[in-house]
């Protein structure tokens, strides 16, 4: 039987591969994917090798490097980014947690001063006992990711 | 040798060092002793208060012009054009610091003091932003704990009332725990320390025991910090029951080490009843007045390179 690719090569871009199913919208909202002028091919409960389903993003025309792909850890620790220049994966890793998220989230606390001044929200991520807590570069508030991640 | 201080944004209490804090309290107990009154001349300060807070402020200008310097600012946001008109604080913050040589400000918003520090061109010091930090309390508590004990280390320290939502205790608790100190913290459970300093505590491997009431530690203590339980968070027979445990009077303090001192960062409503003022335990009125001292240090250190070193 002749194999169909489910979602569309791209000549040239980022895969952002193994985004545990559910994830890959929240991706697109927080980090703003869909407003860029890039072509963008979204794949929702695909199957995956493990069994589980998976989401999977592919951007045409944007390189993702190391740092900007570990911004997308918080919501697909399992991801993998692939770069692709004519049609070949040219670069490949996973995504790690960065030690800081900007320009992502508002802070949650409402009497923050980020929310009313011409700054990016800063947060400073620390993993202990494995729970990753974000902290705000500017109101020093600390906030379990699963605050983040579970946002709609 | 090179004051660490040094034209350094002085923003919260976890950005300063132990061996800064040291150089801090070294300073203020220096400058009680001896003032020196040039140390800012031709300096100017400008006191930014977006939100009124008197004592604060009050000590903030004595402390400039015990030091020789000029002062320009304003006490509340109230009368000012800003706010008023719409300005970002990141605006404010650019043009006020191209009229002086270092600024401290007060704002009622977490984080502000921080922001400021990154659109100005001259040190701030944070005079309190919102429920967040307030560091000049914490030195001033430190430098009052030094001058009563002769030492920050290995001190048994009791804090007593709203663990919750009290800023100060919060500051001082992470100051403390780098000079090796066991605490105790008496509060009522829905006023009970935060997990997030428990954590830190844990973490620093920091010794600390939480108390249903003061009685059954207080012989071993060498500091209580006092802070006010507000009234309406609780009600009427709930904080009648829980006063007894929660508030200091004379009587406690029988049989306790001669060494004790009790501290409050003020205004107090009713936590220490009045009697407790002619024990010779009390210094929360000292500890106010240290606050200028404090101050002074700190502006000392930030703006000349040359002092305290």
């Amino acid at each position: 039987m002749k194999k169909h690719l489910q979602v569309e090569a791209i000549q040239s871009g980022t895969v952002i591969d193994h985004i545990s199913a559910g994830q890959g919208i929240k991706i697109l909202k927080f980090f703003d994917l869909s407003s860029e002028s890039q072509r963008i091919t979204v794949g929702l409960n695909l199957p995956s090798h493990d069994g589980a389903n998976k989401d999977l993003i592919k951007i045409e025309g944007l390189t993702f490097n190391k740092e900007q792909g570990n911004q997308l850890a918080l919501f697909a620790p399992k991801a993998t980014i692939n770069v692709i220049e004519n049609f070949e994966v040219v670069n490949k890793f996973k995504v790690e947690l960065p030690q800081q998220i900007a320009g992502v989230f508002s802070c949650p606390n409402s009497n923050c001063i980020s929310h009313n001044e011409p700054v990016d929200s800063r947060f400073n991520l620390t993993t202990r006992a494995h729970r990753t807590k974000l902290k705000c570069h500017y109101c020093e508030k600390a906030f379990d990711k699963g605050l983040f991640t579970e946002l709609d | 040798m090179h004051n660490p201080l040094y034209n350094k944004n002085i923003i919260s209490i976890p950005d300063l060092s132990r061996s800064e804090l040291e150089l801090i309290v070294a300073t203020a107990q220096s400058l009680k002793q001896s003032p020196h009154p040039e140390l800012l001349k031709n300096k100017v300060i400008a006191s930014c208060f977006f939100e009124a807070s008197t004592r604060t402020r009050l000590s903030f200008e004595t402390a400039v012009n015990r030091l020789g310097g000029s002062i320009i600012g304003f006490p509340d946001s109230g009368n000012t054009s800003l706010g008023k008109k719409g300005e970002t604080l990141a605006d404010s913050v650019q043009v006020i610091s191209s009229y002086c040589d270092a600024f401290f400000m007060r704002h009622h918003q977490e984080g502000a003091a921080r922001l400021a520090s990154e659109f100005s061109s001259v040190p701030v010091i944070n005079g309190g932003d919102g429920s967040n930090q307030h560091p000049t309390q914490t030195l001033l508590d430190l430098f009052s704990i030094y001058e009563t004990q002769g030492s920050l280390e290995k001190l048994q320290v009791a804090f007593v009332g709203d663990l919750k939502y009290g800023r100060t205790v919060h500051s001082l608790t992470q100051a403390l725990s780098l000079f090796d100190c066991e605490f105790h913290f008496v509060a009522p459970q829905a006023l009970s320390m935060p997990d997030y300093i428990i954590d830190e505590l844990k973490e620093k491997g920091v010794k600390f025991h939480l108390h249903d009431d003061l009685d059954t530690v207080i012989g071993s203590l060498d500091i209580i910090y006092m802070t006010r339980v507000q009234k309406e968070r609780f009600d009427e027979t709930e904080y009648q029951h829980m006063k007894s445990s929660f508030i200091l009077n004379a009587q406690m303090l029988t049989g306790v080490k001669s060494n004790l001192k009790v501290l409050h960062p003020l205004p107090r409503v009713d936590e220490i009843t009045t009697d407790v003022d002619r024990t010779p335990y009390a210094y929360y009125f000292q500890q106010a007045e240290n606050g200028v001292y404090a101050r002074q240090a700190l502006l000392a250190l930030v703006m000349t390179d040359e002092f305290g070193v």
